[in-house]
């Protein structure tokens, strides 16, 4: 690792402000930048650390209405009552992100901030139909995510919450890639007021995406059985030495009718 | 057996210091005015090196030295050897290419160490490695063994045309052309042993103390044979004589295999010690581990078995193209040879064998022996041929087994082996049994309700430990004897220090050795200390491999326990005025039998040291020495059964059931042994299922860390069932015959066996990840 200035910001305005400084980046769990730093891939003359601000941080459900701070922890999402009765589904997919150790640090703003492809939180908020709520304004799931750790993201701007309608029924489904665990295909199923929306990752050669194939299909019947048959096309699909693209779009249809006969269970 | 004895479950002693973080690794290591060292590797798989320019680097902060190959050079360092000869069919000897420690002209794979940077801090030396500027000119590059020998491939080394290092052959080859003309049927088989990478736990790592004033080096080292290496580093790199260079392998995380060799860096920070005037210290981060530690496996096979029309085996042909990587390592020529064609009898009755090896430069890290080394690539092979001739006949695969096996000992093979003793189909049957092999299709037709397609696979495997005579391996061109040491001291107070030239890096010998000698002196273990890994402390030991450690180096204690058990005999006659003959040794005493005259073993002890009352003529003290080298190879052999439930929808394998039946001779401490095959069959399974160390086209290394290579990790494989049965190796004093490697050469076959018995097609390679099983489903429904 490079050596890197750490500033603890005390608050979101504190923390736009420390951005300011050098080649500044946000960290919050750091599991992903951390790493980097390490293999000298990345190299930030600053860190700014949002992880320690309380407004950042904690779920909180009123009616239907679900808003997940930015700075809280995958084991927090995890473990919470009341998301967990309100979209079980989300609890579920923060359980099975990396191991113990990663979801007590990893924060579900910086697994949206940095929209990695193969990262699970991105497949919820898509299907969720969720709204990312930054320092400056609050921005559609649908125009958030833009590629391969893409996002709208301007400089200077900072994810301060998620939101979201809890859906009637939803589900994630992940097939792991057996080495790093991330998603090679995760599939979050979504039913609700807005209809059906199903969102991959892991498997698109953009990042994150919507099915709509799949959604299509769901719409008609919101039934595993009415997948029968129904494809992604293979050529919008990632390809490397631990699946091939004709493999992830197979395994996008699989992992989507095995989520949506969770979200029937 | 007592509580501590031969036999007896003794938990290790060595793990309270391991469990609490207590363990004095290599970079635990500290000396007065150390510095630390950062390697400049090579980006390129393949290229000429222009111009090295260091001025950038030797200007940054905190930096001591920055050196080249063309300094090493200059100062006499001499090239990395390996040190087994091998003369292809034709009579000529192998051709070895140059490997500097650091290189000069030309770089030849991604990791090869061209610049060592040294410095204050390990920050600031790794800084000063991204100044060093290196001009590349960048030549094509071949990563397949199976391209290497082709027309217009890259000349890796001017000494090997065509990339060829050898061309070799093993067996009787008229025998077999003639058995292929008499068979009823003829198996083919196309197979691929997949490389691998050996991810010791502990990083390698040196550190390197030259000490002026008394003109003499120390090197702290990551090895599995510290004697070797200094051995080796004296003799042939120069870097100084015997006398002047103690090398000291303390604490050693993990070796594999991967730990036996001499790798450049450990030269280099010794030199550069010199060369600076500051202890150097160097530790592999794991990405250089991936890069450069050696790999293991990477066999492209043509194979042939000849039957008759009663399918009993007649004859086996066998065309082995290894790829032995950007360099030869120091036993890599040893390894797709005379452990590897020399087992590819397994365990059946073959009159007739021909092994053909061609031994091949890639730009790839180095291939050298890995858990198993050369026998893994047999069992595979054969087994895998086993189960698929059998369902081709359309006969069971125990059956084709068991009418093939050797069942008379001593049995000479056609490729050098001469088996000893064995008992192939008590093996089978205790792991068809433990298996539930009869309730099989009921548990495949429940699967297949549930949507899962369950299939069960077997491997009878043999392989071939401690290496071995030293007269045999020397005809076969082993530089070195493959004997052990050992030296029992008893002191004054009768506590024993144990010396041995074998060396721990997880087996439990501080544990099993001292139930061994606890065994034989009847005193506690508390009172017995075992030493390795230091030079200066061991007299001399060829280290631990090839599961050795327990034939050979334990043969060597009995040999000095031999001594000084008669020395202490003699003495305590003496005391008792007895006749030494009538000496019994019993519960920490010394006693004549049937009587309640008795010394206690201090007292003996004392005695000799005291030198007051000695029998006439004897010396003081009470210290033997032995040299052991063994009369054979031991032949550890058994059979795993291995039971798989694949998803057709996702081509995901969970193996449901791992049944091990293993025959390893006599035991010394069972749950160390357990501990052995659970870690050898969770390697196994892992060359199976999940770890494929992928290049691409260019020469670079895809799976360079954890997030592409996969490990196997807990819940990837289930609770084994292990069992042992045991006809006792006839060739070592203690009827061991070793347990260390054979969980790794055993399951992989057993788990491929099981694979493509699901999936009804054998069309798969290792690592069978869901990605290649969903499309060997779906290619066999096409």
């Amino acid at each position: 690792m490079y050596s890197v200035n750490y500033h603890r910001a005390s608050s979101v305005a504190d923390a736009a402000k420390l951005l300011k400084s050098g080649d500044a980046k946000l960290v919050s769990g750091g599991m992903t930048l951390i790493p980097a730093m390490k293999t000298r891939l990345a190299a930030p003359s600053d860190l700014v650390d949002v992880s320690r601000i309380e407004a950042l941080k904690g779920v909180k459900v009123s009616g239907k209405t679900v808003t997940i701070g930015a700075a809280t922890t995958h084991f927090e999402v995890a473990s919470d009552e009341k998301l967990k009765k309100a979209c079980p589904a989300l609890a579920h997919l923060a359980s099975l992100i990396g191991d113990p150790a990663v979801r007590h640090r990893g924060t579900i703003g910086g697994s949206i901030a940095n929209n990695d492809p193969a990262a699970d939180y991105p497949a919820a908020m898509l299907a969720l139909g969720a709204t990312i709520v930054t320092n400056k304004r609050e921005i559609a799931a649908d125009k958030f995510f833009k590629g391969l750790f893409e996002t709208a993201l301007k400089d200077g701007e900072i994810v301060t919450a998620v939101t979201f309608a809890a859906p009637a029924k939803a589900a994630y489904e992940k097939f792991r890639n057996p080495a790093s665990r991330y998603a090679v295909v995760g599939v979050f199923v979504a039913s609700g007021k807005d209809g059906v929306r199903v969102a991959v990752t892991g498997a698109g050669d953009d990042g994150v995406f919507r099915a709509k194939p799949l959604e299509a299909a769901l719409a008609k019947k919101f039934d595993a059985s009415a997948l029968d048959g129904v494809k992604v096309p293979v050529g919008s699909m990632m390809s490397d030495i631990h699946a091939s693209a004709d493999y992830r779009a197979h395994l996008v249809t699989v992992m989507a009718k095995r989520a949506v006969a969770a979200a029937n269970r | 057996m007592g509580i501590e004895g031969v036999g007896a479950r003794v938990a290790r002693k060595e793990d309270k210091r391991f469990i609490t973080g207590a363990g004095r690794y290599v970079d635990d290591m500290v000396v007065p005015g150390m510095k630390h060292a950062a390697f400049v590797r090579s980006p390129h798989a393949h290229a000429q090196i222009k111009k090295i320019d260091v001025s950038k680097a030797k200007a940054m902060p905190g930096v001591i030295g920055v050196l080249t190959g063309k300094e090493l050079k200059a100062d006499g360092i001499g090239n990395l050897i390996c040190g087994w000869m091998i003369h292809s069919k034709d009579g000529s000897p192998m051709k070895m290419g140059a490997w500097s420690p650091l290189a000069v002209d030309k770089v030849r794979y991604v990791g090869d160490a061209v610049v060592i940077v040294v410095a204050d801090t390990k920050g600031q030396a790794r800084d000063a490695a991204e100044a060093v500027e290196i001009t590349y000119k960048e030549l094509k590059a071949v990563v397949d063994a199976s391209k290497a020998m082709d027309k217009g491939a890259p000349q890796i080394h001017p000494e090997a045309e065509n990339n060829l290092i050898f061309d070799w052959d093993l067996g009787n080859a008229d025998e077999t052309a003639a058995a292929f003309k008499k068979a009823a049927h003829v198996v083919k088989m196309d197979i691929v042993n997949n490389r691998l990478v050996p991810n010791a736990m502990e990083p390698r790592a040196a550190l390197g103390h030259y000490d002026k004033a008394e003109d003499h080096y120390t090197c702290w080292t990551t090895s599995q044979n510290p004697h070797v290496a200094r051995l080796v580093m004296s003799a042939f790199y120069n870097v100084a004589p015997e006398n002047k260079l103690r090398v000291i392998a303390p604490d050693v995380g993990g070796g594999f295999g991967s730990k036996i060799y001499i790798y450049p860096e450990e030269i280099v920070c010794l030199w550069a010690s010199k060369k600076t005037g500051v202890p150097v210290k160097w530790v592999a981060d794991r990405t250089e581990s991936f890069l450069c530690d050696a790999h293991g496996r990477d066999h492209h096979t043509h194979a042939e078995m000849a039957f008759d029309k009663d399918h009993k085996i007649l004859g086996f042909k066998v065309e082995t193209i290894a790829n032995l990587g950007a360099y030869m390592s120091l036993f890599s020529s040893a390894t797709p040879t005379y452990l590897y064609a020399t087992l590819l009898s397994g365990q059946y009755d073959i009159p007739a064998i021909l092994g053909n090896v061609k031994a091949v430069y890639t730009n790839t890290a180095p291939v050298d022996a890995y858990r198993g080394a050369g026998r893994p690539e047999a069992a595979f092979l054969i087994e895998r041929m086993m189960e698929v001739s059998a369902r081709q006949f359309g006969i069971s695969p125990a059956e084709l087994r068991r009418k093939n096996f050797i069942t008379s000992f001593p049995h000479q093979t056609p490729v050098i082996m001469n088996y000893d003793a064995g008992d192939f189909a008590t093996s089978l049957d205790m792991a068809m049994k433990a298996a539930d092999y009869a309730g099989f299709e009921k548990r495949r037709e429940k699967a297949r309700k549930a949507g899962k397609l369950r299939g069960i696979g077997f491997s009878c495997y043999i392989e071939a430990c401690g290496i071995a005579p030293s007269a045999a391996v020397g005809s076969l061109g082993a530089g070195v004897g493959l004997w052990e040491s050992a030296e029992v001291r008893v002191n004054a107070v009768g506590t024993i220090e144990v010396l041995t030239g074998s060396h721990s890096h997880g087996q439990g010998h501080e544990t099993t050795f001292a139930q061994l000698v606890a065994d034989r002196l009847k005193v506690p273990m508390d009172s017995i200390s075992i030493v390795h890994g230091d030079t200066d402390k061991v007299q001399m030991g060829m280290g631990t491999y090839g599961s050795r450690s327990g034939a050979v180096g334990m043969s060597a204690i009995v040999k000095a326990l031999d001594k000084v058990e008669a020395k202490a005999k003699k003495i305590a006659a003496h005391l008792m005025e007895a006749d030494e003959g009538d000496i019994v040794i019993e519960n920490g005493a010394l006693k004549v039998a049937g009587t309640d005259k008795n010394v206690p073993w201090f007292q003996m002890a004392l005695a000799a040291y005291t030198a007051h009352n000695l029998p006439a003529g004897m010396e003081p003290g009470l210290k033997e020495t032995a040299f052991y080298d063994p009369a054979n190879f031991t032949f550890p052999a058994g059979c795993y059964v291995c039971e798989v439930e694949v998803d057709p929808e996702t081509g995901m394998t969970e193996i449901v059931q791992f049944v091990a039946a293993d025959d390893f001779g006599n035991i010394i401490n069972p749950m160390i042994v357990e501990g052995q095959v659970h870690g050898g069959v969770t390697q196994g399974i892992g060359q199976a299922l999940l770890e494929g160390t992928s290049y691409d086209a260019s020469g670079q290394l895809l799976t360079a860390s954890y997030m592409d290579y996969t490990m196997p990790r807990a819940g990837d494989v289930p609770s084994y069932k292990l069992s042992t049965s045991s006809t006792p190796s006839p060739s070592n004093p203690l009827g061991i015959k070793g347990c260390g490697e054979a969980g790794a050469i055993g399951s992989p076959p057993a788990v491929i066996n099981a694979i493509t018995d699901a999936i009804g097609t054998e069309d798969i390679t290792m690592p069978a990840t869901p990605n290649k099983v969903w499309a060997a489903i779906r290619a066999a429904k096409h």
